[in-house]
């Protein structure tokens, strides 16, 4: 029969054989297909215990960076607050007082530093545009908390310990596609 | 007579409490088998290999609160649950568990009552089986429940009447109704599979239908029921109910194991010359691996089959199954009378 679109296609159910008639065949086929998965690699990683290897590239917790005498690299400029497309940075600017100076690097620095760990999208977008060296994704993992508010991580968080530095050399290697703006 | 009430008692005790921890380990051992046919690990965490998890979940549902729905008929309620697991438990008596057992002058069967009609006794106690699940079903007062229990008991006639059936072809050619005369005639090779492969193959369809399990568990399937028949149980009610289900595996492959596949008989066993007390129980070991593979094959057969829809699946019960196994019953008669006819 024609039809309008021609596309009409008149489907046939076919006829069950014999042996699919009969049930059993087919059932001990399906069978042998289950049991052979009893005996196939088992894709569960049990977490604690094992961990799943991360990207190179991976973005996690943040952490603000000391320079090699220890002060802190983060002028407070306020870039990476603009640059954050989820508006998860919050900077309150100071100025550094006299004997000061060996805890921050530069006149300004963030009197608090904070990110809301459940706005943050961890695109790394801050990163990028920190000129200070100041602000890198680590592969760490945000820790689950039970209250809304455990997640705004203050600078007590976000600060690296002096004597506990954070290697980020895996973030700075940058790929071969990109070019630093030079000035 | 003090030895023989002593005996059995202590026999019944070991049988209970065996029948409870196969009930119960076949609950983690159906979670991991599925994890595995499904390329999972399954559950791992309470204990070494997660082997305390019965116990968790056991606790677990003693803990939970009893909910019985206001308008439930409460008596039948509480009376569902109990009366499925003591029919699930009492089929378990005739059993004939191994050899005899002699300890000094005493002779310790090791089978509970050789009842000379362990057959029927089977069916008859399975039957009442079905009560617990209409009746827990009925008194919930809830559609689901009651749709649930409706299939469960349209389910369970119409399978029981094949399974017997095709019992009546075995029964013919052994020629007895007691399990431990069934068990004692297979010795070595002459198992009734081979004699009566049909009437295996009908019973252990019936078996799945007669447990509730996939492809026939119609009465409590989630996806369309909810839970079927224990949609309103909590606690230990709905504790039972599940339980119920893992002791009639555990006895129907019991059943199967003794009357097809050659009971507590190991071929080539008493070739070895051992002491008949070793080679009792070495059997007893024999026919307990016979019912492990059995349950196994219950939950391989669950990962493996979708569920059938209710007119397939009363269409195979009674077009199909019923038919086949009155002819099973047929072609053993005729082997039967030609056999005494021309005695070969």
């Amino acid at each position: 029969m024609l039809t309008l679109s021609n596309r009409k296609k008149v489907m046939e159910q076919e006829k069950l054989s014999f042996s699919e008639k009969l049930y059993l065949p087919v059932i001990a086929k399906g069978l042998l297909i289950t049991i052979k998965h009893l005996f196939k690699r088992k894709a569960t990683i049990k977490y604690p215990e094992q961990t799943r290897e991360f990207a190179k590239v991976y973005r996690g917790h943040h952490v603000l960076k000391r320079d090699e005498q220890g002060r802190e690299n983060c002028t407070a400029c306020g870039l990476c607050a603009v640059a954050c497309p989820a508006e998860a940075i919050t900077i309150v600017a100071a100025e550094r007082k006299p004997g000061e100076e060996h805890l921050y690097r530069e006149e300004k620095y963030a009197a608090s530093y904070d990110i809301n760990m459940l706005r943050c999208i961890f695109c790394g977008l801050c990163e990028e545009a920190c000129p200070k060296d100041a602000i890198y994704l680590t592969d760490r993992i945000v820790e689950t908390e039970y209250e809304r508010e455990d997640f705004i991580y203050g600078k007590d968080k976000l600060v690296e310990k002096i004597d506990q530095r954070i290697d980020v050399s895996k973030r700075k290697i940058k790929s071969e596609f990109y070019q630093p703006i030079k000035n | 007579m003090g030895g023989f009430l002593l005996s059995k008692t202590i026999l019944i005790v070991i049988i209970f409490v065996i029948t409870l921890v196969i009930a119960m380990y076949s609950t983690i051992l159906e979670r991991k088998f599925a994890a595995w046919l499904q390329d999972r690990i399954g559950p791992n965490r309470t204990g070494p290999g997660g082997i305390l998890q019965p116990l968790a979940d056991g606790v677990k549902m003693f803990m939970k609160e009893e909910i019985i729905p206001a308008n439930a008929h409460k008596f039948l309620f509480i009376m569902g649950p109990m009366l499925a697991m003591t029919t699930a438990l009492m089929a378990s008596v005739v059993i004939p568990w191994g050899k005899s057992l002699k300890i000094g002058d005493f002779v310790m069967d090791l089978q509970v009552a050789d009842l000379n009609i362990g057959i029927l006794y089977v069916f008859g106690v399975v039957s009442i089986g079905v009560y617990g699940i209409m009746i827990g079903g009925w008194a919930s007062n809830n559609k689901f429940s009651l749709l649930g229990a409706l299939r469960a008991s349209s389910q369970m006639i119409s399978y029981e009447l094949a399974m017997s059936l095709s019992l009546v072809a075995v029964i013919m050619s052994t020629g007895t109704l007691s399990m431990g005369e069934i068990a004692a005639q297979q010795s070595g090779w002459h198992w009734n599979v081979f004699t009566q492969p049909l009437s295996f193959i009908i019973f252990i369809i019936c078996a799945f239908a007669e447990t509730n399990r996939t492809p026939f568990d119609l009465p409590e399937c989630e996806t369309e029921l909810i839970g079927g028949y224990h949609t309103e149980y909590s606690s230990m009610g709905l504790g039972f109910y599940l339980f119920a289900e893992y002791i009639n595996m555990f006895i129907s492959s019991a059943v199967m194991a003794t009357i097809f596949f050659g009971g507590y008989n190991m071929p080539f066993l008493d070739q070895l010359g051992l002491a008949p007390n070793v080679e009792a129980l070495i059997g007893t070991a024999f026919f307990f691996g016979k019912i492990a593979f059995f349950i196994l094959f219950f939950m391989w057969v669950r990962w493996t089959i979708p569920r059938f829809r209710y007119d397939q699946l009363m269409n195979l019960g009674w077009k199909v199954m019923i038919p086949l196994a009155l002819v099973n019953i047929l072609i053993t008669g005729s082997v039967l009378i030609l056999r005494d006819h021309f005695n070969f």
